[in-house]
């Protein structure tokens, strides 16, 4: 007997959209009726407006040219609300690109940059190369596929003429009952800064904690299903799962998928000016053969790979103060903790121990002030405890390591759609004793559609 | 067995009866939707309005309170023509509720009821922030009202078929109120036909057609983009040639360009209420357009 849940499963999804509300009858019909004549009441009206202005437009027109500098007459033939296109392109998915760069100066070479006492994360961390570079442009489409779903691209092309795909995912639009599914590859829920863009972070990098536990951002093929309760506090639980493709998880030699992430937040108002938002979320994964090894303190390699669990915990909360319209005061921290454990072995496989474990944490506390219309200043603290792994061979006088940072900032916002940022970095990401100072200068400019941010 | 199925059938027939029983939840994007919606809906309808009057409705965050209303609204109200591009998207997108997705009836914009001003033939950015569907700032204008809320009747009546007889009195009652009130307004308002006025954004151009006001001058010098000194130093000498007679303001704006600007030019700045909740007497629709007259007549004598 084959095991046939699965079909079972998609086919009852498949049918949630159509489970939309049927059409009442009698009363509906009348409502329909009703509907049609106030709707044809409210044309009538809008006419009757629009004769209105046009009498009053050349009452005013009369008027205007005694004047010297007279208003932009308005225009004669506006379209009734909408969009009078009717060909091919009118269903063109709405892109928008973002342009970035920066130039970077630092008082140690980039290119030896790690965080101490944490294996590396991929190679899209640490502050880049120095002089003058570009940063990655990131292409956005998005468009509704039907009633049912919606799609969204974001393509990033990086200064090494690559094309990454960033994210790319359908999201569910009529299901019941606040639940939204979304799959392909997607920034992960949990957290807070994890499914930013980096074209709308506050500073020029993601903070030492997400760079060291999640190589920046964590994302991979898969599912996530979101659930909002109906309640006036914002309350969403999320659940997650896919292949595990970026670190610290890997794919699997297995059929399936890769662990799971759960994920829950809270929010909302406090009085007339502030509002916050807060979560809790949890990630379970497997690593096989990952690469990439704890140094000791000397520099010496302990391992070059893992094979194991790897469990996170992440607390995360922002809060938003804006008393006025052109003043804003955004405060936010989240702490991470995870654990790993299982076997480590050296470069060619060899296991060198199948006792490894290791507890590290981190988190990251951040100010940003809008002080005037078009300008913010931010600071941030970062402070990382890579942990002292514990297996039966390690050396006994292994020490784990403490990195923290010190980042301020400036930006100015000449309108929604440009940034000029410049930001100044105490960089003890090595060591202590190896100090880095880092500046950089970025822009961040937007074309086309005009994107909407999330809280 | 049969009889768990059928008293879980028969609970599931009363959840999905409830909601015809229980006022239609209304998630308006600015003060004067709400307002509108709560005229017209009276006790069938419970509103909640996005924003306040001295919020800028261009810039306003997704916030999670406001996820939550939208999660669990009957219908949305908003402006469209894009004035809130910026963050209701997020807001609809995130709220999990098929009811009020773009194109479902629970979703319901001013604009598809109007025609509006400024439709620009092209659009650039360079231009500042202009709206390619026309100028969406259109609820200062009674008469586009009138008509918003005939298509809001409409609307509340098809989601909510079993009340269309009371929508249908309340709005008219509401039209003949309104109706008598515009009137009322525009024979008060005479003696603003003409006047030359400078405005701060393209936000108060609806009424300065309604009211016969004629701009002669913005202080953005585009859309969107905050005046600089020198532009203000070309923008006064550009007046002495049309002294302008009243210079016009929202609650929400900073009043320090149009301040500097009517000390220079010796006549009055005034601040509108702009939306419903804008001043004090600006308690309502009605209240809002009495409110703006008299500052407006007021600052004339």
């Amino acid at each position: 007997m084959r095991d046939f849940k699965p079909v079972v499963a998609l086919i009852a999804l498949s049918t949630l959209p159509a489970m939309a509300p049927a059409a009442d009858d009698a009363a509906a019909l009348r409502a329909e009726l009703q509907a049609l004549k106030s709707d044809y009441d409210s044309r009538v009206d809008a006419l009757e407006a629009r004769i209105k202005q046009l009498e009053a437009a050349n009452a005013a027109a009369a008027d205007a040219a005694l004047a010297v500098a007279a208003a932009p007459p308005p225009t004669p033939e506006p379209a009734p609300g909408g969009t009078p296109a009717g060909n091919a392109s009118a269903f063109n998915p709405a892109i928008s690109l973002i342009l970035g760069g920066s130039v970077t100066g630092s008082s140690r070479d980039p290119a030896d940059w790690h965080i101490a006492g944490f294996p590396p994360a991929g190679d899209e961390i640490g502050p880049g190369e120095r002089s003058f570079n570009l940063g990655e442009s990131e292409l956005t489409f998005t468009a509704s596929i039907d009633p049912y779903f919606s799609g969204v691209l974001t393509a990033a092309i990086t200064a090494d003429n690559e094309i990454e795909v960033e994210e790319a995912y359908f999201r569910t639009t009529a299901l019941a009952d606040g639940v939204t599914l979304k799959g392909g590859r997607f920034f992960s829920g949990f957290g807070y800064l994890n499914e930013v863009h980096a074209h709308a972070w506050d500073f020029v990098d993601q903070p030492l904690v997400y760079q060291a536990m999640f190589g920046g951002q964590y994302r991979q093929e898969g599912l996530q299903v979101k659930w909002l309760a109906p309640t006036d506090l914002f309350l969403e639980f999320g659940a997650e799962t896919g292949n595990g493709a970026s670190y610290p998880a890997t794919r699997l030699e297995k059929n399936g998928f890769n662990g799971a992430t759960l994920f829950a937040h809270a929010g909302g108002d406090i009085g007339e000016f502030a509002s916050w938002r807060a979560g809790v979320s949890w990630l379970t994964q497997k690593a096989e053969g990952r690469e990439g090894g704890i140094e000791d303190a000397e520099g010496v390699p302990l391992f070059e790979q893992f094979s194991g669990d790897s469990d996170t915990w992440v607390i995360d909360g922002v809060l938003k103060w804006a008393p006025t319209p052109r003043r804003q005061l955004k405060l936010q921290a989240e702490y991470m903790r995870r654990r790993e454990s299982g076997e480590i072995a050296d470069s060619t496989g060899l296991v060198l121990a199948d006792d490894y474990r290791n507890t590290s944490s981190g988190w990251y506390l951040q100010s940003v002030y809008q002080f005037a219309p078009r300008w913010r200043v931010g600071a941030r603290y970062d402070a990382l405890d890579s942990g002292t792994p514990s297996y039966l061979l390690a050396p006994p006088d292994l020490i784990g390591a403490n990195p923290d940072r010190f980042s301020v900032m400036l930006d100015w916002n000449p309108s929604e759609f440009s940034r000029l940022r410049a930001q100044y970095d105490w960089d003890d990401a090595r060591d202590e004793a190896e100090s880095d100072r880092i500046w950089r200068i970025q822009y961040v400019y937007g074309i086309g559609a005009h994107g909407a941010h999330k809280y | 067995m049969k009889k768990l199925i059928r008293v879980l059938a028969l609970s599931l027939a009363a959840a999905a009866s409830l909601p015809a029983n229980a006022a239609l939840k209304v998630l308006a994007t600015t003060p004067d939707w709400g307002a509108l919606a709560q005229e017209l809906g009276g006790d069938r309808v419970n509103v909640y309005v996005a924003t306040t009057a001295l919020q800028d409705v261009h810039r306003v965050e997704a916030r999670p309170s406001l996820v939550a209303r939208a999660r669990s609204a009957d219908l949305v109200v908003a402006t469209g023509a894009e004035l809130e591009v910026g963050w209701l998207p997020v807001l609809i997108q995130e709220s999990g509720n098929a009811k009020i997705q773009r194109g479902a009836r629970g979703y319901f914009e001013a604009a598809s009821a109007l025609s509006l001003l400024e439709v620009p033939s092209q659009v650039d950015r360079a231009m500042g922030d202009i709206h390619p569907y026309g100028n969406p700032h259109v609820h200062l204008d009674p008469h586009n009202i009138r008509a918003v809320a005939h298509a809001l009747t409409a609307r509340l009546s098809q989601l909510d078929p079993g009340q269309a007889a009371y929508y249908a009195s309340r709005a008219q009652e509401f039209d003949a109120r309104w109706d008598g009130a515009i009137r009322a307004w525009e024979g008060k308002a005479a003696p603003l036909k003409g006047v030359k006025v400078v405005i701060l954004h393209r936000d108060q151009v609806y009424l300065c057609q309604w009211l016969g006001l004629v701009e002669v001058a913005s202080i953005e010098p585009k859309p969107g983009v905050p005046p600089t000194a020198a532009y203000l130093g070309t923008l006064v000498g550009r007046l002495t040639t049309t002294p302008p007679k009243l210079i016009l303001l929202n609650a929400y704006n900073d009043p320090k360009a149009a301040n500097w600007l009517a000390e220079r030019m010796h006549v009055p700045a005034v601040v509108l209420p702009f939306s419903v909740g804008g001043s004090d007497r600006a308690k309502d629709l009605f209240g809002l357009f009495d409110d703006t007259l008299d500052k407006l007549l007021a600052a004339l004598k």
